[in-house]
């Protein structure tokens, strides 16, 4: 096994969540930086590396005041920051740096400081999928799911459940943006958004952000919580444009960035005790739990079905609430890390019992991107 | 659907051909003449072997419906709602498109239907592609 070269010692989100309408994105990326920074002890004195997605590395190094060795603006999507994690863990472990900053804001819902969403660039997409008439990713991220459930012979039923059960998990956590009990009838009640999709099946509209303090896996311990051990990471990409995806069915981002993150910790789907997939929408965690090797393809949705992601369930899966019930800024995939910190720490609202080794697998664009990050609280 | 409001294409020098084959009642494709590859969208150079040695040629029009969804928000250019389909060409590639002469609902949409080829004018200059029920529809 490859030795541990990184660990999260700070980690916290923005101190409102929700609708944030006196914020700007960039002050929820800074709101959320101090308090990571002070759930580890540092000052932005102390920080010699900084990533982000949705906002320049120049502007965080400008408004903290950090005078970086290291910058990582990738930006890929919702799952940006599994592989600024992932690169920072490679920084650290070239000595490029020995503390990095990884933060994200984002005004979703008051849209405050925030541009459009999607803009009229000259890429494929304004081409080849724009005259048909996508209305962003509800009509995107959507489109492969009836192959799937044709193929699978998955029912609308348990598709809704997916929501139904997230929620349940939404309802002991007080930050969730939702939390009433749904049922299936519920969700297939709701309103008709795109066909199968009713807008239960997606994920909310709200601003917040997140931050991440990283260091070296042999400074971990001098910090004021259990330290967060990186013990794998992985990353890919597939297609700007979801018409090309390789197989409407499965996610070949997916499928290689947990592929390399589950051997680099040296971890079976076996061994996981936690596990957050990014449910912009209730099929994602279909394809999650199959392209990660928890299901065998086909058999996602029975699994949810029959409670095993469920509170008491045998694998607890997005017990924040996920995008669907907890929040969703636009790119969710630093809430899905935050909430694997606190269920490794043992800080969870909804704590399950005995975590730990949690997953933290976010995807970026309409099934563009992929991140996996795999983290622990013990040395392997 | 309204043509002014709809989002038009705007060719580039890679993707001329496609839309020149539109307006001229082709829908071409482009095939690697090394290895053979036939691809979609348009570039080029092979995605599977990297040749820049490529032929561009009127496909048959022929597809089967891969997947959709049926749009219920407002967007330009499209009334009440409207699919947006993923559809399979005979010769491999997939591309989205929106089906014609036939109900949006999934009673009419049944995955794996046969589809053929039909053009929307949009502009003098762009042809749509779009794709309804084989035979020339319901």
């Amino acid at each position: 096994m490859r030795p541990v070269s990184a660990a999260i010692v700070g980690s916290a989100e923005t101190t409102e969540l929700g609708k944030i309408p006196d914020m700007s994105g960039t002050q929820l990326h800074c709101d959320a930086a101090l308090n990571a920074l002070a759930d580890a002890g540092l000052t932005p004195a102390d920080v010699d590396g900084i990533a982000c997605a949705g906002e320049s590395p120049t502007t965080l190094a400008l408004l903290l005041g950090i005078t970086p060795d290291w910058v990582d603006g990738t930006q890929v999507g919702g799952c940006s920051f599994m592989l600024h994690v992932r690169h920072a863990a490679a920084a650290i472990a070239a000595g490029h740096c020995s503390t990095v900053l990884i933060t994200h804001g984002q005004s979703g819902r008051s849209r405050v400081g925030m541009g459009g969403w999607g803009g009229a660039g000259a890429g494929l997409n304004v081409q080849f999928e724009l005259p048909y008439g996508p209305v962003g990713p509800p009509t995107l991220f959507t489109l492969p799911v009836l192959r799937y459930m044709k193929t699978h012979g998955v029912t609308e039923e348990q598709l809704a459940m997916v929501a139904v059960v997230q929620r349940e998990w939404a309802g002991m956590n007080p930050r969730a943006y939702v939390r009433d009990p749904i049922t299936v009838d519920d969700v297939l009640d709701s309103p008709m958004v795109a066909w199968p999709f009713r807008k239960l099946m997606c994920c909310l509209v709200t601003d917040g952000g997140g931050a991440l303090v990283l260091t070296a896996g042999e400074r971990a311990g001098d910090f004021p919580h259990r330290p967060v051990y990186v013990l794998g990471t992985g990353e890919s990409v597939e297609t700007p444009l979801v018409s090309q995806m390789d197989d409407l069915t499965t996610s070949k981002a997916f499928r290689v960035s947990g592929r390399q993150a589950f051997a680099e910790a040296g971890i079976t789907p076996a061994d996981v005790d936690h596990l957050m997939i990014y449910d912009a929408f209730a099929h994602l965690p279909l394809y999650g739990l199959e392209d990660l090797g928890f299901c065998a393809p086909g058999e996602a949705a029975g699994f949810i079905w029959e409670r095993n992601t469920a509170p008491g369930g045998r694998l607890p899966l997005n017990t924040n609430g996920g995008g669907l019930s907890y929040t969703h800024t636009g790119m969710y995939g630093m809430f899905a890390i935050q909430e694997s910190v606190r269920q490794v720490r043992g800080q969870a609202p909804a704590q399950v019992d005995g975590v730990t080794i949690s997953v933290a697998h976010g995807v970026g664009g309409m099934f563009s991107a992929a991140g996996t990050v795999v983290l622990g609280n013990q040395l392997p | 659907m309204d043509r002014p409001t709809r989002m038009v294409p705007r060719p580039t020098p890679d993707t001329q051909h496609y839309w020149d084959g539109a307006r001229a009642g082709e829908l071409r494709l482009q095939r690697c003449d090394a290895c053979g590859h036939v691809y979609f969208p348009p570039r080029p150079f092979c995605p599977a072997c990297a040749g820049r040695e490529v032929s561009v040629f009127a496909a048959s029009g022929r597809a089967t419906l891969a997947s959709y969804v049926i749009n219920h928000r407002p967007a330009p250019g499209f009334d009440g709602p409207y699919a947006i389909a993923l559809v399979d060409l005979e010769e491999g590639p997939r591309m989205m498109t929106n089906i014609v002469d036939c109900e949006q609902t999934p009673e009419a949409l049944q995955l794996d239907m046969a589809l053929e080829v039909t053009f929307l004018e949009l502009t003098d200059e762009i042809h749509l592609p779009v794709f309804r029920p084989a035979g020339g529809g319901a």
